[in-house]
């Protein structure tokens, strides 16, 4: 059990990581990264229904019919973005006008349909709400480097504070929506060739490193069926 | 909202192709955009179903909303309603196309499937209500907007095959190039900003 939650851990963190390796999941926040309150809210908000949904696809695994379980499962995500939505506009009014239409395109994600599909409807409650939320928060890590860069070159600010003392000038770029894309495109290559870069290394090493990885590569399958 | 009705349908339709593009200015619809633009041919059949898809839900969605939705106070369970408008519409346009354009259907019918969960489709029909539009304005957004994509994922698509064969440093090749070169197009993109002001 411990070993299933750290090895869950490590995959949604770094190796399976939604955004640098699968690619999934980029519609519904990249336009809010501009600055890092935003992008934290939807990110939280994005956990909270990641792992609410994956616990109940996972509770309901047994009676959700095969055939009909993406409609079913589509229910379970919009309910929950929902509250989502609602607890937004009531309590921060002015964040829901700022984030407009994202909060509700949380129910496209594709991550969370993934989740689902690959992990929640296979496994027990527990795990599957564990895995929601590390998949949410790998997710939400990446969005938050990305508005780091975003907010502090193109307004000088993190957070809303001002934390360009030396008066330099603000790169206009950064706040407009090509710097979203060079940035995510900088990340994923970064990603992919450190990985690659240890892979040629692992193939070269003397034997001695082999029988770890061979027990890192048992347990990966052993999970993944 | 502020001057929604103001704006000529037709400004709306040239903003939503060019200064407000779904995919590179709202990041919209990006899952499939990168993952089905290796091949021109492909891109572009998936560019003219969405804008298919795209400019009927808005109709249906903009009706649905005004005259079941807002009389019945069901606005908070409107996302629910127009992910099944969105999957309903897009499984009849499906069987209709088999039915009447076995044609068409042959070469979209493919990606009719993957349409339901484009994040654009249900993002037009949102920024509709929220920007308060008319039923002409949302046609020509929707309108706009789905050719707004198709030229982006065909773009894209041709970059794409072009540097097909090139060699790229190591992990730059797939995903991360496409994305960088998205960032390109959308700079260019940019150039169009100011001559039409939605939002």
């Amino acid at each position: 059990m411990r070993d299933a939650i750290k090895q869950s851990f490590r995959n949604n963190l770094w190796k399976e990581n939604q955004v640098t390796r699968q690619i999934l999941g980029i519609c519904s926040i990249l336009a809010v990264t501009n600055l890092m309150a935003n992008t934290l809210v939807m990110g939280l908000g994005l956990m909270f229904v990641i792992s609410c949904s994956s616990l109940t696809i996972s509770l309901l695994r047994n009676y959700i019919p095969h055939r009909v379980r993406m409609i079913v499962q589509t229910f379970i995500i919009a309910s929950y973005v929902i509250v989502v939505d609602i607890f937004i506009q009531a309590n921060y009014p002015e964040l829901s006008r700022a984030l407009g239409p994202y909060v509700g395109l949380i129910i496209t994600n594709c991550i969370i349909m993934g989740r689902a599909e690959a992990f929640a409807q296979k496994n027990t409650p527990f795990i599957s709400l564990l895995d929601g939320l590390f998949a949410g928060l790998g997710y939400t890590i990446v969005l938050m480097v990305i508005a780091f860069v975003r907010e502090l070159l193109g307004f000088g600010t993190l957070f809303g504070r001002n934390v360009n003392f030396i008066g330099l000038e603000t790169w206009t770029i950064m706040v407009m929506p090509p710097a979203a894309f060079f940035i995510i495109g900088v990340m994923i290559w970064a990603a992919a060739s450190m990985t690659m870069t240890r892979d040629k290394k692992a193939q070269s090493a003397p034997p001695a490193l082999r029988p770890s990885e061979v027990k890192q590569a048992s347990a990966t399958s052993a999970t993944a069926q | 909202m502020d001057g929604g009705p103001a704006i000529s349908p037709i400004i709306l339709l040239f903003a939503a192709i060019f200064t407000s593009n779904m995919v590179l200015a709202n990041f919209l619809g990006m899952c499939s955009f990168i993952s089905v633009s290796s091949e021109y041919k492909t891109a572009s059949g998936l560019g003219k179903a969405v804008s298919l898809v795209m400019i009927v839900t808005t109709v249906i969605n903009w009706l649905v909303y005004r005259f079941i939705v807002v009389p019945l106070g069901l606005d908070y369970l409107r996302y629910i309603i127009f992910i099944v408008v969105i999957a309903a519409t897009v499984q009849i346009i499906e069987m209709a196309m088999d039915r009447y354009l076995p044609d068409l259907y042959m070469k979209l019918g493919i990606f009719l499937p993957l349409i339901t969960v484009n994040c654009s489709i249900l993002g037009i029909s949102l920024f509709m209500i929220i920007r308060d539009y008319s039923l002409v304005q949302s046609l020509f957004f929707g309108l706009g907007s789905g050719l707004g994509w198709w030229l982006a994922i065909s773009a894209l698509a041709a970059i794409r095959e072009k540097i097909a064969k090139n060699k790229l440093p190591l992990g730059l090749e797939g995903p991360a190039i496409t994305f960088i070169i998205t960032g390109i197009i959308a700079l260019a993109f940019i150039g169009f900003s100011g001559i039409f002001i939605i939002q």
